[in-house]
C-alpha cells in the first residue's frame, strides 16, 4: 500500500491523519477519494510532497509501494 | 554550527538561554526572541503540528541561511510541537555575533521564516472549539522584506 498524509486542517476534511490507498497513478488515487476531500486535496493553496520531498507538479506522479504523498496547506509557524 | 531543535515537550527559555549566553562568550552581541502562548483572547491551548520528513530538515536549511548570511559566533533555534498552554514557549531564537546589528537582523530573519515558511501548522482551541490558524497577510509581508 501507499500512504496519503493530511496536516492541518485537511486532517479534518478527510477525517484522519492518513489514510492507506492502492498505489497506483496520483490521478486515480485521487480519483477514489470522497469528491469533496478530493476538492480540497488539490485546491491551489496545497502543497504536495511525495516521500519528503516538494513536488513542483502532481502530473505523471505514480505512488509506488510504501510512497508516502503529504498534502500541505498553508503553514503557520511560531 | 547551528544548535536547532524541534521539542515535543515543554522546554525552560531561561535554562536555553542561559546555556546559549555561556557557549558564546566570545559574542558582543547576543538577540534573544521568545514566542509564547499569549494568556488573552480566551484561547486555552494551542497545537502547534510539524510533518516528521520535512519539518526538522526545513530548520536546519533556515538556519543554514542565516548563518551564510550575517557573521555570526552561534545560531539557537527551538520549536516546539504539540500541544501548549497559555505561558508556555513555543520558540526560541538566540543569535550571537561580533555586532549586535548581525545578530539583531539573523534573529529577525530567522522568525519571519519560522513564522511563514517553516513546516508547522497551528490551531487554538477556546470555548467554540479548535480552529485552525491560516497565515496572516502580514507575515508574508514580513517575509518579502529580505528577498534580495
Amino acid at each position: 500500500m501507499a500512504k496519503l498524509v493530511f496536516m492541518g486542517r485537511l486532517e479534518d476534511v478527510a477525517g484522519a491523519p492518513e489514510m492507506a490507498v492502492k498505489p497506483g497513478p496520483v490521478e486515480q488515487v485521487l480519483a477514489a477519494l470522497e469528491p469533496a476531500l478530493a476538492v480540497e486535496l488539490l485546491g491551489e493553496k496545497i502543497r504536495m510532497a511525495l516521500n519528503g520531498r516538494l513536488l513542483t507538479d502532481v502530473g505523471g506522479i505514480v505512488l509506488a509501494q510504501g510512497d508516502e504523498l503529504a498534502f500541505l496547506p498553508p503553514v503557520s509557524g511560531g | 554550527m547551528a544548535d536547532v531543535r524541534l521539542s515535543l515537550d515543554a522546554f525552560d527559555p531561561a535554562v536555553e538561554i542561559a546555556g546559549f549566553n555561556a557557549r558564546h562568550p566570545n559574542a558582543g552581541g547576543i538577540v534573544t526572541f521568545l514566542g509564547q502562548v499569549r494568556d488573552s483572547g480566551g484561547v486555552e491551548a494551542l497545537e502547534l503540528q510539524h510533518y516528521e520528513p520535512m519539518t526538522l530538515p526545513g530548520m536546519q536549511e533556515l538556519a543554514r541561511v542565516t548563518e551564510r548570511r550575517w557573521p555570526l559566533e552561534g545560531l539557537l533555534i527551538l520549536h516546539r510541537s504539540g500541544v501548549m498552554l497559555p505561558g508556555d514557549a513555543i520558540v526560541l531564537v538566540c543569535a550571537a555575533a561580533r555586532h549586535r546589528r548581525d545578530a539583531f537582523a539573523a534573529a529577525d530573519f530567522a522568525m519571519d521564516h519560522l513564522k511563514s515558511e517553516s513546516w508547522f501548522w497551528k490551531r487554538e482551541k477556546t470555548a467554540a472549539g479548535w480552529r485552525w490558524i491560516e497565515p496572516r497577510p502580514e507575515d508574508h509581508e514580513d517575509i518579502s522584506r529580505w528577498r534580495i
